[in-house]
């Protein structure tokens, strides 16, 4: 059952792969592929304490705009002649602040996260609006905008890809190799047995969400950075690709399964397919299309491989009872 | 949900696609098809090549053009885009249009990249955010690829010739002309409806406006308020809701937007004050055609946005022919454009499309953008 | 606490006897009481905002929001919720608008037209729901993309300008019958009213609430839950194609991007008019209050001097004070029937 998604991740990359070589005689180059990295880079960071949150059974949807208000913030205190030095750890304190109060009306509140996330979704934008208004700021030192739009030297890999890799590792490793992990998944699974088996309920899904805050606002930093310029707009629709590429890579949306190297194999597809997509020339609606049908499929075609198979099991005597209607990517370590 | 209720709305869903084929399709064929598939077939006869090097003389040789809008939804990009068509299946050269469908910067920069990936000869480009796509472009211009700015403006260096769509300080004049002539003896209040507050084209015309209103010929109008209607239908209508609200007197709303002169002039037909509040601003002749003729907005202009994209593919073809390198000073004609005179290059490499056109009611009829 | 059968008789929509319906019902009433003193403070700063067409401009264009919140909301209810209307209603406001241009169709027949794709694409978003069993906070979400895809499709960049409409088709949206009320309010009152007695009296309304607030339950009722949804998700489509065609009627000018980013709005609408996003419970008249009073948000602030971009943190506040309102007071309830029982 282990990595049986990932194994179909890895095969749908390959195929995209092949797809997009066939469709372009650029695209199989180092350039094109340290672009379509970077292209998606931002979504890629933030997935991370995402799927962290859903594996927990909530969903934070105001990261977008979390990202946006770490970016206004960063431009306004630059603009106020704040140095970066200062104004990185500003935001990065107002992401966790703004994770926290999500996640103390979540966990203390009680109320459903798809609400309070909602809310904090206009609010954060607002509150980036009232802070940059339309304006945008853009005069950022060289050594700054080099950060995302910059490869690490003599290579042709993207700086955000250093950093979405260390926090890929780092959550991977917390999420499937240790103890706050598997209270990640007992509250996923059930939060009322994890409660009673001695986890902090409360204080792990506050901890989640300040974390998800603080990512995002990292993110929001290197977007201005690959900008080169602060917008209130900054990160707007993101969580939409988001959300779809940690479904995509196999986490339950209802919570108690998913795992971090599935989400991360999801950001590759999704990014080599907008960029095979772009590169033979398919317009961007068909491109929409296709990111909403990939969503929809990541959870009809486990679910009902899922029947198919309890199906045949009961046919053949039924060893396995269906226990667990969508299994996915079983992930609790054992 | 039974199986036989689940086979029912499949059939409706193939009957609603069968709907939606219904919906597409343009309404007149467009100039613009037209164009495209004249384009298409002198590229066809020229494809095996197609992706030859850029050094190719750009009168005779094809070359391959990445028009890349703020976003592929907005009909002025599909009306500069018939310009740019026509001058590709002149000169013979391939058009291939991308970009995102929301006029955002990070949405646009991966079709930069892209763009210098399948070397294209040249990119011309509104740009989303002028800083945003900066890096992109100029990693582009190091590939060897010609950068033609046109309708917004890139930061200056990353791109070879800005085509710029109209003389600036002549929109601000022509504002104040039609604001007066519009206002009962040329006095009364009038408000502006702009598009987002940082929209740098937006307020320089609005700076000049004001300038012009401050001198004499003016005096009897008074600007009362400046609002944004960020060139969204919904906000743009709100704001001139409100507008006609906060200022009962208001004589004229002067709209320098597309989106936001159609938004009022709607709002102020609604509201039945057609009679003593008039329109004006820049506007498409086609949306703009039935308030002409009931009287909200009797006078209103814009540039001849085919033009514009004409005149920007010719300069990108005369770039990668090394006729021009956008250096100021230099100077070119183009047929058909500008009276055949010369055009010069200025400060920043920027050309100047010409002077905006004025449509009313005894004009507004011969255009159809 | 008012007495349940009191509760019940006074009106509320919703299963009789539930307590909840208590404070629900004065849910509409506290939203209509904010909306009076909020609109008296506004009026003092700008006396024009209390002027007979200032109210009628303004109650015109949020009667397309009500129009869409209630769909949202009788989806909500059900312990769903739909992304996509936005989509949907930009979808059926080009496509109507298309064929009217070319005139494939005739004014009813378009809005016919117009109204089946709403159908259709809500009853795509149940198929996808119910029978594929797909959450629906995933399964909109794709079809948001989906839905705004194909619109994309079909529009490319083409926009139907206003002369492009037949002549008089949009005069719904500017007329006011008896010279006071504007036809769109008349058509979302309806709507309200209609759906109101649907809600209350009969049985498919008390499977709609007995759906939301316990599936096993129903279940067990033998309530057949998945067409329930089904037909909630149905009727949300249906009425945001009514909407898309008041859009058009609306605005006139019609291109691609109808009805971008206004999913927040109506869900906001639903959330502040007191339906809980747990499913079960809330009203589909507190929905269309809900997009009445965002509607007079957003005319307020400019006149009171706030600029637009104030617009956006004020709807988030109001989404997070209307949920925590409500589970605080959920909450005293819930304390006060569980003492009453220990008694």
């Amino acid at each position: 059952m282990l990595a049986r998604w990932e194994t179909l991740l890895v095969l749908a990359l390959i195929g995209l792969v092949a797809l997009g070589a066939s469709l372009s005689p650029f695209f199989l180059t180092a350039g094109n592929f340290s672009n379509l990295i970077a292209a998606l880079m931002e979504v890629a960071i933030m997935a991370m304490p995402m799927t962290l949150i859903i594996v927990a059974g909530e969903i934070d949807l105001s990261v977008e705009s979390m990202a946006g208000l770490s970016s206004a913030i960063l431009g306004f205190l630059w603009a106020a002649g704040v140095p970066l030095t200062i104004g990185i750890p500003v935001v990065l304190v107002v992401g966790a602040l703004g994770g926290l109060l999500n996640g103390l009306i979540v966990a203390r509140g009680g109320l459903p996260s798809l609400v309070v996330t909602l809310g904090t979704l206009a609010l954060f934008r607002g509150m980036a609006l009232i802070v940059l208004g339309p304006r945008g700021v853009s005069d950022f030192p060289t050594a700054f905008t080099q950060l995302g739009f910059g490869h690490v030297p003599g290579t042709l890999i993207p700086w955000p890809f250093v950093i979405f890799i260390s926090l890929a590792l780092v959550l991977g490793i917390v999420l499937h190799r240790t103890w706050v992990g598997r209270q990640v998944f007992a509250i996923g699974k059930n939060a009322e047995t994890a409660r009673f088996s001695g986890v902090r309920v409360t204080r792990v899904r506050i901890s989640l969400f300040v974390l998800s805050g603080m990512v995002a606002s990292l993110a929001g930093v290197i977007l201005t950075s690959r900008l080169s310029s602060a917008r209130a707009d900054a990160g707007s629709g993101m969580t939409l690709t988001v959300a779809t590429v940690v479904l995509l890579g196999g986490v339950n949306i209802f919570g108690g399964s998913g795992t971090i190297p599935g989400v991360a194999l999801a950001v590759l597809c999704v990014a080599v397919m907008q960029n095979a997509l772009r590169l033979a020339s398919v317009t961007v609606e068909v491109q929409s299309i296709a990111l909403g049908l990939l969503l929809i499929l990541s959870v009809v075609i486990p679910t009902f491989a899922h029947q198919a198979r309890s199906a045949v099991d009961r046919v053949r005597g039924g060893r396995h009872p269906p226990a667990d209607p969508v299994a996915r990517g079983e992930a609790a370590p054992s | 949900m039974d199986l036989r209720t689940a086979g029912r709305s499949v059939a409706l869903v193939s009957v609603a696609a069968l709907v939606f084929a219904a919906c597409s399709g343009s309404a007149t064929p467009s100039p613009s098809a037209a164009a495209a598939s004249a384009a298409a077939s002198v590229a066809a006869s020229a494809a095996p090549s197609a992706e030859a090097s850029a050094a190719a003389s750009a009168a005779a040789g094809p070359m391959t053009v990445g028009y890349l809008p703020k976003d592929i939804v907005n009909q002025y990009f599909a009306a500069a885009k018939t310009g740019v068509d026509k001058a590709a299946a002149e000169l013979g050269g391939t058009v291939k249009q991308v970009g995102p469908n929301e006029a955002k910067p990070d949405l646009q920069i991966p079709f930069i990249t892209d763009l210098t990936t399948q070397k294209v000869s040249a990119i011309i480009i509104s740009a989303d955010g002028k800083d945003e796509v900066a890096p992109a472009l100029k990693a582009a211009m190091a590939a060897g690829i010609k950068v033609v700015g046109f309708d917004s403006s890139p930061a200056v260096g990353a791109y070879n010739v800005f085509v710029n769509q109209v003389d600036f300080s002549g929109v601000g004049v022509n504002l104040a002309d039609w604001a007066c002539e519009l206002a009962p003896s040329c006095t009364g209040d009038i408000a502006i409806l702009s598009a987002a507050a940082t929209a740098t084209n937006q307020n320089a015309w609005i700076e000049l406006m004001k300038t012009t209103l401050a001198t004499d010929k003016y005096k009897g109008l008074k600007l009362v308020d400046t609002v944004y209607g960020n060139d969204d239908a919904t906000v743009s209508t709100t704001q001139a809701q409100a507008l006609l609200t906060k200022y009962p007197n208001l004589k004229v709303i002067v709209a320098p937007t597309t989106v936001g002169i159609l938004a009022a002039a709607q709002v102020v037909k609604q509201a039945g004050k057609s009679d003593t509040v008039k329109v004006t601003g820049l506007g498409f002749p086609n949306d703009m055609k039935p308030f002409v003729k009931d009287g909200t907005s009797p006078v209103f202009g814009l540039w001849s946005v085919p033009d514009l994209g004409y005149l920007s593919y010719m300069v990108a073809a005369k770039l990668v022919s090394g006729e021009i390198t956008g250096k100021e000073g230099e100077s070119f004609t183009v047929k058909g454009l500008n009276g055949d005179k010369p055009y010069t290059i200025g400060k920043d490499g920027v050309v100047i499309l010409g002077p905006a056109f004025r449509f009313d009611k005894t004009n507004v009829d011969n255009f159809n953008f | 606490m008012a007495e349940p059968a009191v509760a019940a008789g006074l009106g509320a929509a919703r299963p009789r006897g539930s307590w909840v319906s208590a404070f629900a019902r004065q849910r509409e009433l506290s939203l209509v009481a904010i909306m009076v003193v909020l609109g008296a403070l506004v009026s003092i700063a700008a006396p024009q905002f209390l002027t007979f067409s200032n109210i009628t401009a303004v109650a015109v264009l949020a009667s397309i929001y009500a129009i869409a919140s209630v769909g949202e909301a009788l989806v909500v209810i059900t312990r769903n919720i739909d992304l996509s209307v936005e989509a949907t209603i930009g979808v059926v406001a080009y496509c109507v608008a298309s064929v009217l241009e070319r005139h494939v169709f005739d004014a009813p027949a378009a809005i016919a037209l117009g109204i089946g794709i709403g159908l259709v694409l809500g009853m795509a978003n149940g198929v996808i729901v119910t029978l594929l069993r797909v959450p629906s906070i995933v399964a909109t979400l794709g079809t948001l993309s989906i839905f705004r895809g194909l619109d994309y499709v079909i529009a490319g960049s083409h926009q139907v300008p206003l002369a492009g409409l037949p002549p008089g088709f949009t005069d719904p949206a500017r007329t006011n019958l008896f010279g006071v009320l504007p036809v769109f309010v008349l058509v979302a009152l309806g709507v309200v009213v209609l759906g109101t007695i649907i809600l209350r009296s009969t049985r498919f309304g008390r499977q709609v609430y007995a759906v939301g607030s316990n599936p096993e339950a129903a279940a067990i009722l033998g309530i057949p839950a998945r067409l329930v949804e089904f037909a909630a998700f149905s009727v949300c489509g249906l009425l945001a194609g009514v909407a898309g065609v008041m859009w058009v009627m609306f605005f006139g000018t019609i291109n691609g991007t109808a009805g971008t980013g206004i999913v927040l709005s109506i869900v906001a609408a639903v959330v502040v008019g007191g339906v809980s996003t747990l499913g079960g419970s809330g009203t589909i008249a507190g929905a269309a209050l809900g997009a009445l009073f965002l509607g007079f948000t957003a005319n307020a602030l400019p006149l009171v001097g706030l600029s637009q971009f104030w617009l956006q943190a004020i709807y988030g506040l109001v989404i997070l004070v209307a949920v925590s309102v409500d589970a605080i007071i959920l909450r005293r309830l819930q304390r006060a029937t569980a003492e009453r029982r220990a008694r």
